[in-house]
């Protein structure tokens, strides 16, 4: 049995080569200039103190406040909406479980794509506007209509997780709390809402991460002058040829996130910590 | 009583609401690419010209079969190479089962561009050229570790006595592994190919980055192809959506039907 063991170890030899070394070729290019042959390197902090230039450090809290605005829409929305799905019919839940999740199996660019059409000056809606004697309403290259294509995109995401707690929780709580006299709305604030939060988390984190990083859907919508850190990174490799710089600008990035998710795990921990000390009050 | 029914009817608006906005979007996509003219937004007649277009156009047919190509093969890859993995890190100490893991857990929870660029760098360091197969070894490199994700969970609940026990009465290693282990943990195997194969289906950003000389995805193209807006996505959009919409109700139906078979049989 111990034999398969070693069946670990090819994938060690794969994973080295092909996961790390890539993060560390990003850490060596993001700390040293010029050159793409191998031996043309030289430390330097440039990179990231290029960065810090009112233009970008603009880029980079428009990409939070983006994906900050979007990640609270769609827990807006998305809570809701998983509670109801929670309470509906078990039949009813697979039902709408089946829709919620058919469009994330469509095409990301090609869902995104379809908003142009709704979205743009001679479009869909300001049609409709039209038809109904409104004023046409610029809505492309906003930031309305990216963060609706963040928002669209994601949303399943909030759903799903948030509806997976939601849906394992004991009923016999629900119960209990009535029981002892709570009104509905104290017991969703005091039983289900707590007990929910880790899928609420664990939606933050998957609307989070894509929102911040996605260089797809402020192309499409917000158009070609719209910059997000995305955009900035995929500029810097694709246009301008600038790696050195680009690789500083994703190893912020990817501390920003990593640092905003430990965050949102702390938050989420000292969360659930009070609420059980009130839950003590309670007994 | 009539309390409750306003509450019913607000709980119903707003989840048709939400699928309406889920799903009219893609509606309006799929019917303009039946639209008589190139406009996306004003239509003027039925014809099926877009879909003619789609099927004349080299670059798009191309686009599709190096779409498939790489999901089949990249499955497939990624398939049995994240089994065999699975398979060594559950045997594995705990130290390196950890570490395995946490490495493996990167390309999963970095943003798509972070491993994309990395893969970029690591391609042109070792001065490969970036084409098919290059984005080829991209997707084995991005599915690989959601299949060791998805086959872990089986392995765990195996009882390791029943592979002992076909060591036991003779069967080589390779037997116990093939003939035992593997029809134990077919579920996991299956829903981690599905999920590789839907990953390289849909991935743009990574093969965006590491693909070159031509080579496009039908993610590419479409993202190429925004610019200059044309009916032809649409009509491409709209088979996508309909083959997508059939498998997932096969699916999704198939237990219901079977049962129903099952019951009539009885």
């Amino acid at each position: 049995m111990k034999g398969y063991a070693s069946l670990v170890k090819p994938y060690i030899f794969w994973m080295s080569l092909f996961i790390v070394v890539p993060m560390l070729l990003i850490v060596l290019f993001a700390f040293t200039e010029h050159g793409n042959a191998l031996m043309a390197f030289r430390f330097t902090l440039e990179n990231f103190f290029r960065f810090f230039d009112p233009v970008f450090i603009k880029v980079l809290f428009k990409s939070l406040e983006v994906a900050l605005i979007t990640t609270l829409f769609c827990i807006l929305l998305g809570y809701p909406i998983a509670y109801i799905i929670s309470n509906a019919s078990e039949r009813a839940q697979t039902l709408l479980i089946l829709l919620i999740t058919l469009p994330m199996w469509i095409n990301m660019l090609v869902r995104t794509y379809a908003w142009i059409s709704i979205l743009s000056d001679g479009g869909i809606l300001n049609s409709i506007f039209e038809f109904l004697g409104l004023q046409p309403i610029k809505m492309m290259y906003t930031d309305f209509a990216v963060m609706l294509g963040m928002v669209y995109n994601f949303l399943p995401f909030m759903i799903i997780s948030i509806y997976t707690v939601l849906a394992k929780l004991d009923r016999a709580l629900i119960h209990a709390s009535h029981d002892l006299g709570a009104n509905p709305v104290q017991t969703f604030l005091r039983i289900v809402l707590p007990l929910s939060m880790p899928g609420v988390i664990s939606g933050i984190t998957l609307v989070f991460l894509p929102a911040v990083s996605t260089f797809v859907i402020p192309k499409f919508l917000g158009g070609g002058q719209y910059m997000l850190i995305g955009n900035l990174i995929e500029n810097q490799f694709i246009t301008v040829g600038e790696w050195n710089f680009g690789s500083a600008i994703s190893l912020i990035m990817a501390m920003i996130i990593m640092g905003s998710m430990i965050l949102t795990r702390k938050i989420d921990r000292d969360a659930s910590d009070t609420a059980s000390v009130e839950g003590g009050k309670l007994w | 009583m009539v309390g409750i029914k306003k509450h019913n009817l607000a709980k119903f608006f707003m989840m048709f609401g939400i699928l309406a906005f889920f799903y009219l979007p893609i509606l309006s996509l799929m019917i303009f690419s039946f639209n008589d003219s190139r406009s996306l937004t004003s239509w003027s007649g039925f014809s099926l010209q877009w879909y003619k277009a789609l099927f004349e156009n080299r670059e798009m047919m191309t686009a599709i079969t190096t779409t498939i190509t790489i999901a089949l093969i990249s499955t497939f890859v990624a398939t049995v190479m994240g089994t065999l993995a699975a398979i060594g890190i559950s045997k594995s100490r705990r130290l390196v089962k950890e570490l395995v893991l946490s490495v493996n857990n990167f390309p999963i929870l970095n943003p798509e561009i972070v491993t994309a660029i990395g893969l970029m760098l690591l391609y042109s360091s070792l001065n490969i050229e970036k084409g098919f197969m290059t984005m080829l070894l991209a997707h084995i490199i991005f599915s690989t570790p959601y299949v060791i994700l998805s086959v872990l969970p089986r392995l765990r609940r195996l009882d390791p006595d029943i592979a002992e026990a076909a060591l036991d009465l003779g069967a080589t290693p390779l037997q116990a592994l093939w003939k035992v282990i593997v029809p134990m943990i077919t579920p996991g195997i299956v829903s981690g190919a599905l999920i590789a194969f839907t990953m390289s289906f849909d991935d743009f950003v990574i093969s965006y980055f590491v693909s070159g000389n031509g080579v496009k995805n039908i993610s590419i193209l479409v993202y190429t192809m925004s610019k200059r807006i044309n009916p032809t996505i649409n009509a491409l959009s709209t088979i996508l959506v309909v083959i997508i919409t059939i498998v997932l109700l096969v699916v999704n139906l198939y237990p219901y039907i079977a049962k129903k078979e099952l019951k009539e049989a009885e």
